[in-house]
């Protein structure tokens, strides 16, 4: 516990960790924005303007544009994902097991 | 008791449901199939296949996890092919796929809905749950706060979210019982019940996370042959599966077009919050956070699973499609009296169990129903553990005995909790026979975000949350969304039996109401808690925030210090 409280100190005032804070929240803020203003104007299409989701792709067709919307919100939700772990893995990783062994050596 | 004895119990359960369900003698109304010899006999042996292949599944991870790494040994694929498994209940299988047969394009406002809540996850919570959980997502909630009242709102927050949520499987499941073994809804329910609580007494808790391994491979493998065969059957055009079934479905071209379920502006809004946000909120799913070895392999989990899931969504909306066109096509064996009007065997969450039998005969009835049932099993067992243990570990031992507790003592509460959930499932299983699955799912979803979620967002993410903010508000937003259910048409009307139009609260989810009034409660009273108390919480957040970082201080990080 000793040991833990002054590490916890040496981290508080470590500029590298606020430096990474600030950037992985800034990163991961930015992209649950983006996916939830994706499917909130999905949403609120839907509630007040529904026949715009109803309309056929191309003239005399079944699949229209609520179909093609809501699997474009599938992909992007995969592919935000995918952008989140690749830099994380890569990128903030590192530097928390860096800041990390800063603070426990 | 050792695996093979409780392997033998849990065959004997399987069997003992089919035999009592044949004996039954068939009484009262409504439409029963006739007994289905050769898809009984499939469904037998793949329920029995599902639940060997489990135990050797658990005698080998056990070994594995001592060799490897003690506590925390599943791997973040494996963990994200589990928490896939937690979350594509039977109400998403069956839910989905009868939303879609029903409603058409509502369907996939489900099933969008239903993934997004998991990049938010991903983005904000499942690092930060690892690094501060152990048990129950309590221990995340109540970090820097008093653990007695926030324990106490987490434990009550879980436990109704639970229960919603059984009781969703509990009609999937005694749906597909009725038809398959042509019981009586209530009879089927009440077998199903005992199946369940045997299964979770005797021996679901310790292997379930090779259970929903298992299952979930089982699920995508039955699901992706089913799309197949629809597809194959429109030659691999979705715009010719969507002709086809506008032209038979009684909705015409409405079909593509939503409203067939959501037919107001505030629902659609209030529906779409609770889909999103209730996601994280969830008390068996954000346990799964806790089993991996750090932050690193919760972000992979979370991140596969997302991938198993969108995928699953794309399949349950082409499974409903397929069911319009090949049910609707050929009414006669699937339908009450063999016209559609009758509506169909079983009820509209059946399609997806009836288009098994239209494309592969009895053998893939058989299949898929086991399937279905293993995974209603699985997803049951995950959910009575995560009742269990919020009132075994969270009220009873920490806020009642203040952890002065033996272990044995808290493992007979945890069992007895179990038991307790099963019963009231049961019950409220016979009372929800004909509401949509998905449906009654959304509407757990809906307190989940009302309750659960805000306070652990506000907890982990904003310094100056207070216990007293953290534990009103999230009761004002937990018992606002249960009041405004039981108002809300599915409650008051269809269950009740109250006149149609007659619900005092008319929309179709309270989150609108309720995750507002939760947020705005819990910043508010943190904002104007001025006792000693609260600046010692805000003080801590500082600690909090380096753990919730770093994962320096977590239990498994010990053996490097």
């Amino acid at each position: 516990m000793q040991k833990q409280a002054a590490s916890c100190g040496h981290i508080r005032e470590n500029p590298r960790f606020l430096a990474l804070v600030r950037k992985r929240n800034r990163f991961a803020f930015f992209l649950a924005a983006l996916i939830v203003m994706a499917y909130f104007s999905y949403i609120l299409v839907l509630a007040f303007s529904p026949k715009w989701l109803a309309l056929p792709l191309f003239d005399g067709m079944a699949t229209n544009t609520g179909v093609l919307f809501g699997l474009a919100i599938i992909v992007l939700t995969v592919v935000l994902t995918a952008i989140y772990v690749r830099r994380a893995n890569r990128e903030f990783d590192a530097e928390t097991t860096e800041i990390r062994r800063q603070a426990l050596k | 008791m050792s695996p093979s004895v409780r392997f033998l119990i849990l065959a004997a359960c399987a069997l003992a449901t089919a035999g009592a369900a044949l004996a039954m003698p068939s009484v009262g109304l409504g439409p029963r199939q006739p007994t289905n010899w050769s898809a009984i006999t499939t469904f037998i042996f793949f329920v029995g296949a599902t639940l060997w292949m489990t135990r050797l599944a658990t005698v080998r991870s056990r070994s594995s996890a001592d060799l490897y790494s003690p506590g925390g040994g599943i791997s973040g694929f494996q963990n994200g092919l589990a928490i896939a498994g937690d979350y594509m209940s039977a109400a998403s299988f069956l839910g989905i796929s009868g939303l879609v047969f029903v409603s058409g394009f509502d369907g996939l406002i489900f099933s969008v809905g239903w993934l997004v809540g998991w990049p938010v996850i991903t983005f904000l919570m499942a690092e930060r749950l690892r690094n501060l959980g152990k048990f129950t997502f309590a221990d995340v909630a109540a970090y820097r706060f008093a653990q007695r009242p926030v324990r106490t709102f987490a434990a009550v927050g879980s436990l109704v979210v639970v229960l919603f949520y059984l009781t969703a499987q509990m009609v999937g499941a005694g749906q597909l019982v009725k038809i398959l073994f042509g019981l009586e809804y209530a009879y089927a329910v009440i077998m199903v019940g005992i199946v369940m609580m045997m299964y979770v007494l005797l021996g679901g808790m310790t292997s379930t996370t090779w259970v929903m391994i298992n299952k979930a491979v089982f699920l995508l493998a039955g699901t992706t042959l089913m799309a197949l065969a629809v597809m194959f059957h429109v030659g691999f055009n979705p715009e010719a599966l969507f002709a086809r079934a506008s032209d038979l479905h009684v909705l015409k071209d409405a079909l593509m077009a939503p409203g067939g379920l959501i037919k107001d502006p505030v629902s659609a809004i209030s529906v779409g919050m609770a889909l999103m946000f209730g996601t994280a909120g969830l008390p068996h799913i954000l346990m799964r956070f806790f089993t991996v070895a750090n932050a690193r392999e919760a972000r992979k989990s979370v991140a596969w699973a997302t991938l198993w899931i969108g995928y699953f969504y794309v399949l349950t909306f082409i499974i409903g499609f397929g069911a319009i066109v090949s049910l609707i096509g050929n009414p006669g064996p699937y339908f009450v009296g063999g016209k559609v009007a009758g509506g169909l065997q079983g009820g509209a969450n059946m399609a997806a169990v009836h288009l098994a039998s239209a494309l592969g005969g009895d053998l893939f009835l058989g299949f898929i129903s086991a399937v279905a049932f293993t995974t209603i099993l699985a997803v049951v067992a995950g959910l009575t553990l995560s009742g269990a243990s919020a009132v075994s570990h969270d009220l009873y031992a920490t806020v009642w005995r203040k952890g002065n507790v033996r272990a044995s003592d808290e493992r007979r509460v945890s069992k007895l909790t179990a038991f307790s959930l099963g019963v009231v499932a049961v019950i409220l299983g016979i009372v929800f026979e004909h509401e949509n699955v998905a449906f009654l799912v959304m509407l757990a979803f809906s307190i989940a975000c009302s309750a659960n979620f805000p306070v652990l967002f506000m907890a982990v993410l904003w310094k100056d949350c207070t216990t007293r903010g953290a534990t009103v508000g999230g009761f004002l937003g937990l018992a606002t969304a249960v009041v405004l259910t039981l108002l809300s048409p599915v409650v008051w009307e269809s269950a009740l039996h109250n006149p149609v139009g007659s619900a005092p609260f008319p929309y179709a989810s309270p989150a609108i109401v309720s995750m507002p009034l939760a947020f705005v409660a819990i910043w508010l009273l943190s904002l104007l808690d001025r006792s000693p108390q609260a600046a010692r919480e805000r003080l801590l957040f500082q600690d909090q925030l380096i753990r919730s970082e770093t994962g320096i201080g977590h239990v498994a990080l010990r053996p490097h210090q």
